[in-house]
């Protein structure tokens, strides 16, 4: 084989690492380069850098170390049996990289995955070698999200964790008869074991630095996951469900939803066409009600059609919510208790904390309301202001036709 | 008439001392000119600045210091004016920090996020060119802020980039940075930048292979990253042809796969963990009630594909499809029509029986849109599996399978269909509706025209091979 240069296997292995959904670089300790030898700093929010055309931002430098592999998960463009070209950095290769962009302002930090190469150890080896350099010999302070391989050793794990921000290791398919059927390789009970154990590790280190202030941190940004949407027959509320149990049990931070979408030379097991790129919005919207609206997965699985199991895709599940429970509406903008305001659809919790602190001044109008939020279209029929009652709106048979977006047309076996 | 003179667009302790004075005296918002800088005709005398308090007469909430550090770097000539009504409103209100719905709150509540947002913006589009200064190098980059944050943000880059070297030029103000103290410089152009670094081609080579075709969504890219940045953005470059690039590249990458020989192993493969998946289905409830899924059958290279209701009571016995009486009537018609059986693959809409209970008997129910619905996920893999140059479907369940939406027999029946996938649709009635005319004379009438509608469609496979 030809040397490849730098660029080419950048290019090769950027490819390779872009169907991870994940790029975040949020949330981590707060630290900076002053005092330093190195640079680097991380301040609560992370920093989109770019966005590419498909709207999804580029904060890290992602990438895999190797996009050679000796598993063959059907879904994955690197699974062995794809005849993808393949390519190598070296840990030093990727220090550099990292280090150039970082200097260029271009990126907040890396986000390293690979292929199997040898061994799950081998692997997980030259990946903490690239983060320890990172950290030590170069006093590296910004953002490093390593993916971990559930067979690793516990050992190299703890070393990932100290040296990194953020951990995670994919789920992959939201059913066991999925990861069966298309990652023969892969075990759901390795991979939440290995979960459990990044949890117990976390919440180890918390504890030491309870007691101890310069105790080291264990990956201060937590662990997440991933899914791939539409590849396997799982529906939204089997979808949901999985994720739900995942952040009870496991305490992840985030769980992303990954549309499937077609790869170059793919398995003839999978679909050959994608789930509309809405169904993952839909699910992310689940997601957003999950975490920050109060909502529980069995309440979000109400929001499902009946039949199919799936989100509606024409109107967001805070709305189909809320259709399917016309009894609680229209809730008293001036006296509901926050949790009530928070399953007003169109009401966010930024707008939901104005509201509250607002009505403290004085009654508020339905004009007052509009002047708080983004929009006040869909909000009406639900809300009571002090010159506003919805005259039975709620009870209305064509509310729903009335607040989703105009009907187009779909394609056949979309 | 008062006229404060602050000695920068950013002047915040100018514009909080002279604030002060003035609010304290109670000076009214109309009688206030702000300025930066000395003015250069003085077309009004003015009154001096009230003297300085005592000791602060009343005290602000720090929300409102916090919005007022941050609005007073907006471009808008008003916001110092704005600022001080607010201030002036605040001594009789002193909640007024929180009735967000305020309309004098609000705007200046706007200037606050706008100069939010462009802080941010800088801290993520800002491009550092690496030169060489001496022994060493330093980062230089061009940067054209929308408002005057520059001073403000300063801190940031200090922060990140503490052990190297670095200059961000603006029009307005240039800050350097020597590794141990901030200096600030006079404006610059974007000709004073260097215009260009080799890790540029790096970078772009990765922003390029980062973007995935397959998900084109221009539209959250433009709000996140308006094109008003795009010129100083060495990777901005390469988006339109990106963008023209992806559906071409997508439907390239499915057109691969559909010309790149597929090896029949592979396919067999596929349609057996396929048809294991569809054995735990629960996508809808019928998998309740039924004894198991009868999952389609026949050979994997069909020109020619079949499809049904649902399975019947001896169908879900027997585990296979198309077996019990309409199942019969199907293949005798088939035989009738000079259609080989032996080159179908036959399956059903919807892969459980559903059914009512009526003493011992189990009697056959028609599935709703929803089961359909549900089920059509697998139809439809089943499908790309098999690729047919023709699809029948028999009934109207099946119609509404295969072409997503309901259609009557009567119209749609004994003609061609396009179907997106490149296949041929074909709409006929259900072998069981023949099976439930009670008419004799009917029967056969309809029998005929079932069989001539089959020969039709033996006859379309033929010319097509």
């Amino acid at each position: 084989m030809a040397q490849l240069s730098t660029r080419q296997k950048l290019e090769i292995l950027a490819d390779a690492a872009k169907y991870d959904a994940s790029c975040a670089s949020s949330g981590t300790a707060k630290r900076d380069s002053r005092g330093g030898k190195g640079i680097g700093s991380t301040e609560g929010m992370g920093i989109c850098h770019a966005y590419a055309p498909d709207g999804r931002c580029i904060s890290l430098l992602k990438i895999l170390l190797t996009n050679s592999c000796i598993f063959d998960c059907h879904y994955c463009i690197n699974r062995r049996s794809s005849d993808v070209r393949r390519a190598r950095f070296t840990a030093q290769e990727v220090v550099d990289l990292t280090l150039n962009f970082y200097r260029r302002n271009y990126i907040e930090g890396l986000f390293l995955s690979s292929g199997i190469i040898r061994s799950s150890d081998y692997t997980m080896e030259q990946m903490v070698e690239v983060a320890r350099s990172l950290r030590q010999d170069h006093d590296f302070r910004g953002y490093i999200h390593l993916k971990t391989i559930p067979d690793a050793d516990p050992e190299l794990l703890r070393l990932a964790g100290l040296h990194a921000d953020r951990l995670s290791i994919n789920v992959e398919l939201p059913t066991e008869s999925g990861l069966k059927r298309l990652a023969p390789e892969k075990d759901g009970g390795r991979i939440e074991g290995a979960m459990r154990h990044l949890r117990a590790e976390m919440e180890d280190g918390q504890d030491a630095r309870r007691k101890y202030r310069s105790a080291p941190r264990f990956a201060p940004a937590g662990q997440s996951t991933q899914m791939i949407v539409g590849a396997d027959a799982a529906d939204d509320r089997a979808i949901i469900a999985r994720a739900s149990s995942l952040y009870d049990r496991h305490r992840l931070r985030r769980v992303y939803y990954s549309a499937f979408s077609p790869i170059p030379s793919p398995s003839a097991v999978l679909p050959l066409k994608r789930p509309p790129l809405m169904r993952e919005h839909r699910l992310y919207q689940s997601d957003w009600m999950m975490r920050f609206y109060g909502y529980e997965a069995g309440e979000i699985a109400a929001a499902t059609d009946q039949a199919t199991g799936c989100l509606p895709l024409d109107i967001d599940p805070k709305l189909a919510w809320a259709l399917n429970h016309r009894a609680i509406f229209p809730v008293d903008v001036n006296r509901a208790p926050r949790e009530a305001l928070l399953r007003v659809p169109g009401l966010g919790v930024k707008a939901v904390d104005r509201i509250l602190m607002s009505r403290r001044q004085g009654r508020l109008r339905l004009e007052d309301v509009a002047r708080l939020t983004t929009s006040i279209r869909k909000l009406r029929p639900f809300l009571i202001a002090a010159d506003w009652r919805p005259l039975a709106m709620t009870d209305r048979a064509d509310l729903r036709a009335r607040l989703a977006p105009p009907a187009k047309q779909l394609d056949l076996f979309a | 008439m008062h006229r404060v003179s602050l000695s920068a667009p950013d002047d915040f302790d100018g514009w909080r001392a002279a604030a002060r004075r003035l609010a304290v005296a109670g000076v009214d918002p109309a009688d206030v000119v702000w300025q930066v800088g000395d003015a250069p005709g003085d077309l009004f005398g003015h009154d001096p600045l009230p003297p300085e308090p005592e000791r602060a007469a009343f005290s602000v909430p720090r929300a409102f210091v916090d919005l007022a550090q941050t609005a007073i770097l907006h471009r808008d000539p008003e916001r110092f004016a704005l600022l001080y009504a607010l201030l002036h409103r605040l001594r009789d209100r002193p909640g007024l920090m929180e009735d967000r719905a305020d309309p004098l709150l609000r705007r200046i509540d706007a200037l606050g996020k706008a100069v939010r947002r462009d802080i941010h913006k800088m801290r993520a589009f800002v491009r550092f060119r690496e030169v060489a200064e001496g022994d060493d190098t330093r980062f230089v980059a061009w940067f054209e802020p929308e408002h005057h944050i520059v001073r403000d943000n300063a801190g940031f880059f200090v922060r990140r980039f503490a052990s190297m070297r670095w200059s961000i030029l603006t029009p307005d103000l240039s800050i350097h940075w020597d590794g141990a103290t901030l200096n600030e410089g006079p404006g610059a152009q974007r000709s004073d930048a260097p215009d260009g670094d080799p890790v540029e081609a790096l970078w772009k080579g990765y922003y390029a292979a980062i973007f995935n075709p397959a998900r084109l969504k221009t539209g959250a890219m433009l709000s996140e990253m308006p094109k008003k940045y795009w010129r100083n953005l060495p990777e901005a470059a390469l988006i339109p042809d990106l963008i023209a690039g992806a559906q071409a590249r997508e439907a390239a990458m499915i057109a691969t796969t559909s010309v790149a020989p597929r090896r029949p192993d592979d396919i067999a493969t596929a349609w057996a963990a396929l048809r294991e998946g569809a054995m735990g289905c629960t996508r809808c409830p019928l998998h309740g009630p039924a004894t198991q899924t009868i999952f389609g059958e026949g050979p994997l290279d069909a020109p020619i594909l079949f499809i049904g209701e649902q399975p019947g009571d001896q169908e879900d016995l027997a585990g296979r499809p198309f077996v019990g009486p309409a199942g019969q009537l199907f293949d005798t018609a088939l035989v009738q029509a000079g259609v080989d059986r032996s080159r179908a693959y036959v399956t059903n809409a919807v892969k459980h029986f559903k059914f009512e209970r009526q003493g011992k008997r189990r009697l056959h129910q028609s599935p709703d849109a929803g089961e359909i619905e549900a089920c059509r996920w697998w139809l439809s893999q089943e499908i790309a599996l098999v690729r047919p140059r023709l699809i029948v479907a028999l009934g109207a369940s099946a119609a509404r399978a295969m072409l997503g939406k309901a259609v009557t027999i009567g119209a749609t029946r004994g003609m061609p269909i396009p179907l997106a996938d490149g296949a041929e649709g074909w709409v006929t009635v259900h072998p069981s509706y023949l099976l439930r005319l009670p008419d004799a004379a009917r029967r056969a009438e309809e029998h005929a025209r079932f069989v001539a509608e089959l020969r039709m469609v033996g006859e379309r496979l033929t010319a097509l091979a």
